[in-house]
């Protein structure tokens, strides 16, 4: 996943400008300013839906601490 | 007793009869006199169990060649800490009373263990108690879950099914989560222990913390009655969801976990939001966003209107201009957008068009068959619903025909 807002930030921020639009009390260029944001949010949530790839890591004790090795559930 | 009392019967020698009530006072008396009888043990087995609506537990204890019938009243029925079964041997502690109503000796129970395990449930009610007046299972000090929670750490045997499950479920709902599992020993008497650790270094790295076993017998599941795995649950830096053994069984660390989860597939539908739900939140805030700018957009292109026509300045012509193309652009990225978001729903919706398309009648026609209408449209599904000598339209996949009804046939 590229860097940039998690999901939870984005979708956040996306129903913020939702509703900050839907108030219609903002300029046109303003607005027009939002909706734009919004979209980028609302296609970066979408990225994130359809790209997340479930990473799954076991702690193994290690010489020094705990580190995370891959976890297989198949095996 | 009292004996002012004399009976009627004037017959010789039976002057001094005692009346049943008199007889049974004297029993009862007599046996919550006898200290032998108060405070006993008794060990047997439980049968016959009923329990009253009002929450008093009636049974039998037997042995093999008695029994006595015994009462356990609702409050010590609900302090008992385990559920009276048929057939179980159990040691119950009360007093010996007599009902006079009935005239039966009953075993007043106060409390009970199994005697099997006396002694774990005795450790167990204790640790109960004492974290219970400690206020650790206070419904105050539960937490609320993460709504997205980043990492997800999972206390359990690293082999098995409950790691399975928990992994393929959060891998199906919420696959943005980054899952962690922390193998520990689930039962014998390394568990607390080794239960405790895990516990700790996964907390460290995570936003929500499931512990987890599946089924096991009382022995089994013993570790997580553990006090100091309870207390280290309680004071977990992030919350901890419980899912251990059955949905019937329930430890002490279920007590003072945050949630406590009927399985290990619950729990980890408990940590995990949806992501249909998700992308059909996000789609929402889409529609609402593309609905706001329209009207926003139509809302100044008629005031931008309506001052051209009063004074039309070339200037404010230009700004609306360029502000139109300007929302063209947007709009156009947005549909891209939606279409993009939305192509796997398009599919799913063209597979079902298919299947709909089949099941329509028009493929039915297609596929050799015909059908009758009345000449008002209605359908004709019976035979017997076309009168003799009327007109029915039948209905082919090129066209249709008319004809009329010459008579009914019996059918085959």
């Amino acid at each position: 996943m590229t860097e940039g807002p998690t999901f939870e930030e984005a979708l956040t921020s996306l129903e913020e400008k939702v509703e900050a639009l839907a108030r219609g009390d903002l300029p046109l260029d303003r607005a027009l300013a939002l909706f734009e944001e919004g979209l980028v949010l609302y296609r970066r949530c979408h990225a994130i839906l359809a790209e997340s790839e479930q990473r799954v890591s076991k702690l193994v004790a290690a010489t020094e601490g705990l580190t995370e090795e891959t976890f297989s559930i198949e095996g | 007793m009292d004996s002012t009392v004399v009976t009627t019967d004037a017959r010789p020698g039976m002057s001094q009869a005692l009346t049943v009530t008199q007889l049974t006072h004297l029993i009862r008396d007599t046996v919550r006199t006898n200290p032998l009888l108060a405070r006993v043990l008794v060990r047997g087995e439980v049968s016959n169990l009923q329990s009253a609506p009002a929450g008093h537990v009636f049974f039998t204890l037997k042995d093999a060649a008695a029994q006595v019938s015994c009462i356990l009243f609702r409050e010590d029925a609900e302090a008992l800490g385990f559920e009276l079964e048929d057939g179980m041997d159990v040691i119950a502690s009360g007093d010996v009373d007599v009902f006079p109503k009935k005239g039966t000796v009953q075993f007043l129970v106060r409390a009970a263990t199994p005697a099997g395990v006396g002694a774990f449930w005795a450790a167990y009610q204790q640790t109960r108690k004492k974290l219970a007046a400690e206020g650790l299972f206070d419904t105050s000090r539960k937490r609320p879950l993460p709504e997205f929670p980043r990492r997800i750490g999972v206390v359990t045997s690293e082999a098995g099914a409950v790691v399975h499950d928990i992994v393929t479920i959060l891998r199906r709902r919420y696959p943005m989560a980054h899952v962690i599992v922390a193998p520990a020993l689930v039962q014998g008497t390394g568990a607390p222990a080794s239960l405790r650790r895990a516990l700790a270094s996964v907390t460290d790295r995570a936003d929500v913390v499931i512990i987890a076993r599946g089924g096991g017998s009382l022995e089994d599941l013993w570790c997580f009655n553990d006090e100091g795995l309870a207390r280290a649950v309680a004071t977990n830096r992030v919350p901890v969801v419980s899912a251990i053994g059955h949905e019937t069984d329930v430890t002490i660390v279920d007590f003072v976990a945050d949630v406590r989860a009927a399985t290990p597939s619950a729990a980890a539908e408990l940590v995990s939001p949806d992501s249909f739900e998700l992308a059909a939140q996000v789609n929402d805030a889409g529609h609402a966003l593309l609905h706001a700018i329209r009207r926003t957009v139509a809302a100044a292109r008629s005031r931008a209107t309506s001052l051209g026509e009063r004074m039309s300045p070339r200037s404010l012509r230009r700004g609306v201009d360029a502000n139109r193309a300007r929302l063209g652009r947007a709009h156009a990225a947005l549909m891209a957008a939606v279409i993009q978001g939305v192509g796997r729903h398009l599919d799913h919706m063209e597979a079902l068009g298919r299947r709909l398309d089949l099941l329509s009648p028009l493929a039915t026609l297609r596929r050799g068959y015909a059908i009758a209408e009345r000449e008002d449209g209605r359908i004709v599904s019976r035979a017997t619903e076309a009168r003799a000598e009327a007109a029915l339209a039948v209905r082919f996949q090129d066209g249709h025909i008319r004809v009329f009804v010459e008579g009914h046939r019996e059918a085959a």
